[in-house]
């Protein structure tokens, strides 16, 4: 079908167009915004003779809901986080890989290995594991940073300056550290607390951006953020003078994986950009951009001083436990659907 | 629809009277496939009931219509009372776009009615240079204007630098933002129907009123306008439209805070919310919102034409 | 009484509103290309004058998407701008030339129907539409809902021309003999070409233009130029960015140039009332 969609490009627009003769193979890849460099993309294509096209998304939330309005059997792989993974997989979305198809499977960390949200890695490999929680520009503010309330109760130096995700899995996540109750509650006391919370917090916040989590550091729109850590990390290596936190609450951990599509155009492209990725030196050249962390053996030898040195990446022993993001039920999650849309009405 | 109260108007031959159905086909083919019907699925999907995360069951359900309506508290077992949430959402997108063009009108009629007063061969120059902006792409204008806004932005430099003020104004991620924006995109809407009918404005009215010793404002109250009403009801519905759905302003100078309607059904559909029925409904509110003001303005218009 | 009558028309204030409104319209553009020639990656900071943006246009790392990106963007234009227009030009002839009928009101109404729907709810629509029917998303489902929504902007000049000539031409042609199609060809399409022209550029625009409902009925991996720069806007706006929008702004003042002068030799025939 997309042969015949690009033959038709041509046909129609002859003057236009230079036909793609070259393309041995393609792949589809459906990516969050700024987490794989191009010149690693070129490479993988200069190896494999395999054409890449990305699409990107900036939320979990959001790649979900393009694939289920109509985008599944367009893309190869996507990458998402663990909750996403476990979603995904229970509404049908993922393609099984069987035993033998990944040839460098064997990499994979064993800690990585066995996840609750996909036993045995049926679907998906691990791409890039890190923490999310905000970073504070040090000029502004030269406090103490070790708890959240630096975004659920800021001091006056930073209230009105501060850039959220806009993402309600994280930043539900995040409040309900803050107050201590557990994710997707039940208990009516504690979500109304949620929530209650969260009205009172926007009023020291100055946007919900994800996308823009570290331009708005490093441009000074923002004087403290809800960010992730490696990208904390490259917004410090651009110039802006901002620390990242490891609060007393604890930080939100996720794991982002690629996952093979169910009824992806170019299956076997999939598998071998999925072995590429699986390959040490490769994800230790992405970590390196990237700035977080690999699941993959062996990686960490070609990973840069710098990049083992980073504070971002070293959480504190004393630190809060970080913890991954739950998959709420349905009940919980309308409520929890209610309490965003409170939060932003 | 500027040019659609002109071009609206009677058949004025029946020259190609029997060719007349192959000559609309194409149009009502096209326009009807993939215009018409999807609305009217739209229609029907706001009815349906929601699958969890996206999608919809084939089930009859009001549920969509009541979410927006009625308030059942946050676990959706109290008693129902009236829902503010989605109407103050409404409420604000009306506001925003409202003002936005308010603020087009007070800057649009002036320019409009300075470049139709000009020598005839140098109007087409003016409406040249007003129009030329709105070619950039919109996403690109609406960046820029982030850009020039920001608190260590352009303008502050230069507000600071010719000693307006001591610090930096902040306007970005305001209420304000977002209708400055909005204004920005959509200005040369209302200029252009308001210069087509002051160029069309027998100035030999102002001239009467004039010799009635009618002051000039009272000429430009009571004559002029009446007479151009037609145009600036176009200039406002072309700016207050398109302002009311808009999501590039609201995400880009608003700070996406606050949904207006454009985010609210984004949302539904490629966000967080994945309730479809929902997205659908609100859709279908905000469209009959648009075809009321649409016909309260027709009925204007046609007031108007009566004077 | 002419000076009293050019004294009548003078408002003061309005000219300097209208500088004001012009130096609104301007500043930002102007900020893009001032800084589509900085050397500086920063926005923020100027590092003085360079090219280098334009060169990383062609053959940076993100060459190859925005190309992709153009050449998708200006196919599209040209064939929805060329199919809307015919359809345009057809359903006008239709509307104006074709007496009274029953229907004729929501005839204009479908036509227009593009404009009075939000664009938000015509792209979801769109996108319920194509899954529904099971379309797949891509180079096709952008072009089609490009087609369908440039129709009101292409017959909107198209058929204000065409109120503006006076069915008098056919009739004379018609009465030296020439059948229908000939009275159309040789007479009223060549009147009305000034209007063809004007729709056809308007549509082009418009759809090279379009954002919202291209992101919502775009494929896996299909961009077009708004799309794409909005992928890169969202992360903060990057020179190369600036120069792109500085070239598109070229491009579209060429096309508006073209429009105006062909408007202009058009005039030479007969000015209809309201057209620009």
């Amino acid at each position: 079908m997309k042969a015949i969609h690009n033959a038709s490009a041509v046909a129609l627009t002859i003057a236009l167009l230079a036909p793609n003769a070259s393309a041995e193979g393609k792949l589809s890849l459906f990516h969050w915004f700024e987490y794989i460099p191009q010149e690693m993309l070129d490479r993988f294509t200069a190896e494999s003779g395999i054409e890449v096209t990305m699409d990107t998304y900036d939320s979990n939330e959001a790649m979900l809901a393009t694939l289920k309005a109509g985008s599944m059997g367009t893309y190869d792989l996507s990458f998402p986080g663990d909750y996403m993974v476990q979603i995904m997989s229970d509404e049908g979305m993922l393609d099984t890989i069987a035993d033998g198809e990944l040839k460098n499977k064997a990499n994979i960390m064993p800690e990585w290995l066995e996840v609750p949200y996909d036993m045995g890695r049926k679907s998906s490999i691990p791409y890039q594991w890190g923490t999310t929680s905000f970073s504070v520009n040090r000029d502004v503010y030269t406090g103490d940073i070790s708890s959240t309330d630096i975004l659920f109760d800021p001091p006056a130096e930073l209230a009105g300056k501060i850039n959220m995700l806009d993402s309600q899995g994280e930043v539900l996540a995040l409040a309900a550290m803050h107050l201590g109750i557990p994710q997707c509650t039940t208990d009516r006391d504690q979500l109304k607390a949620l929530d209650a919370q969260l009205q009172t917090s926007k009023q020291h916040w100055a946007s919900f951006n994800s996308d823009t989590a570290k331009e708005v550091l490093v441009s000074g729109d923002a004087a403290a953020g809800m960010i992730y850590n490696g990208f904390s990390a490259k917004g410090r290596l651009e110039g802006a003078n901002i620390e990242y936190a490891y609060p007393d609450q604890g930080v939100i951990a996720w794991m982002d994986n690629a996952v093979l599509l169910k009824d992806a155009p170019n299956r076997e492209s999939a598998l071998k950009f999925m072995d590429f990725l699986l390959e040490p030196k490769n994800i230790a050249e992405l970590t390196n951009w990237a700035q977080y962390s690999a699941g993959v053996i062996g990686a960490d030898e070609f990973l840069t001083a710098e990049l083992r040195a980073t504070p971002e990446n070293n959480k504190p022993a004393d630190s809060g436990p970080a913890v991954f993001v739950e998959a709420c039920s349905q009940e919980v999650q309308a409520v929890y659907d209610k309490i965003w849309t409170n939060l932003k009405k | 629809m500027a040019g659609g109260a002109a071009s609206g108007g009677k058949a004025q031959t029946d020259t190609y009277k029997e060719a007349r159905t192959l000559l609309l086909l194409p149009s009502w083919l096209v326009l009807g496939f993939f215009v018409l019907i999807p609305v009217f699925m739209m229609l029907i999907y706001s009815f349906l009931t929601k699958e969890f995360r996206g999608g919809v069951i084939w089930e009859f359900s009001l549920a969509a219509y009541d979410q927006f309506f009625f308030d059942r508290g946050l676990f959706g077992d109290d008693a129902p009372s009236i829902e503010w949430t989605y109407i103050n959402i409404f409420w604000r997108s009306i506001w925003q776009a409202g003002a936005a063009t308010i603020f087009a009108l007070l800057i649009g009629f002036p320019t409009a009615y300075f470049i139709a007063t000009r020598p005839p061969n140098s109007r087409q120059m003016w409406v040249f240079l007003v129009t030329i902006p709105y070619w950039v792409n919109l996403l690109i204008r609406t960046v820029s204007m982030k850009f020039l806004l920001r608190d260590q932005g352009p303008l502050n430099d230069f507000l600071m630098g010719i000693g307006i003020v001591d610090s930096p104004i902040h306007i970005i991620n305001t209420d304000f933002a977002v209708q400055l924006g909005l204004f920005y995109s959509y200005l040369p809407f209302m200029v252009l129907p308001i210069y087509a009918a002051v160029e069309r404005y027998n100035f030999s009215l102002s001239e009467a009123a004039a010799d009635l010793y009618a002051s000039k404002w009272q000429t430009l109250r009571r004559v002029l306008l009446p007479a151009v009403k037609p145009g600036v009801i176009a200039g406002c519905i072309l700016v207050f439209v398109p302002s009311l759905g808009s999501f590039l302003a609201p995400d880009l100078l608003g700070g996406a805070k606050n949904f207006m309607i454009g985010s609210l059904i984004e949302e539904q559909f490629k966000g967080n919310a994945g309730n479809w029925p929902f997205g659908a409904a609100a859709s279908m509110i905000l469209l009959s919102l648009v075809l009321i003001v649409l016909m309260l303005s027709a009925r204007q218009q046609n007031k108007g034409e009566g004077v | 009484m002419a000076q009293a009558g050019e004294d009548i028309k003078n408002y003061p204030g309005f000219m300097p509103i209208t500088l004001f409104c012009l130096v609104v319209l301007y500043a930002p553009l102007l900020v893009v290309m001032i800084y589509s020639f900085n050397e500086s990656k920063s926005i923020t900071v100027w590092q003085g004058l360079s090219f280098k943006w334009y060169v990383d246009v062609f053959v940076g790392p993100e060459s190859a998407k925005f190309k992709e990106a153009a050449i998708n963007s200006f196919s599209i234009a040209i064939v929805a701008a060329l199919a809307a227009t015919a359809i345009a030009t057809s359903a006008a002839t239709g509307m104006l030339r074709g007496g009274s009928f029953r229907g004729r009101g929501f005839s204009f109404g479908l036509i227009n129907l593009p404009l009075i729907v939000p664009e938000i709810v015509t792209a979801v629509a769109t996108l319920i539409f194509f899954s529904a029917i099971d379309f797949e998303r891509g180079y096709l489902t952008i072009l089609v809902a490009h087609i369908a929504f440039c129709i009101p902007f292409a017959y909107m000049p198209i058929a204000a021309r065409m109120q503006g000539i006076e069915d008098t031409y056919e009739q004379a042609a018609m009465d030296l003999y020439a059948n229908k199609t000939q009275a159309f060809r040789l007479v009223l399409f060549p009147l009305m070409l000034p209007g063809i022209v004007s729709g056809f550029i308007l549509a082009f625009i418009i759809s090279l233009d379009d954002f919202i409902i291209t992101n919502f009925v775009k494929g896996a991996g299909i961009e077009t130029l708004p799309t794409a720069i909005f992928g890169a806007v969202k992360q903060g706006i990057k020179p190369n960015i600036m120069a792109i929008s500085t070239m598109l702004l070229a491009v579209s003042i060429v096309m508006v140039t073209i429009s105006y002068f062909v408007g202009k030799s058009g005039d030479k025939l007969k000015q209809p009332p309201g057209e620009k």
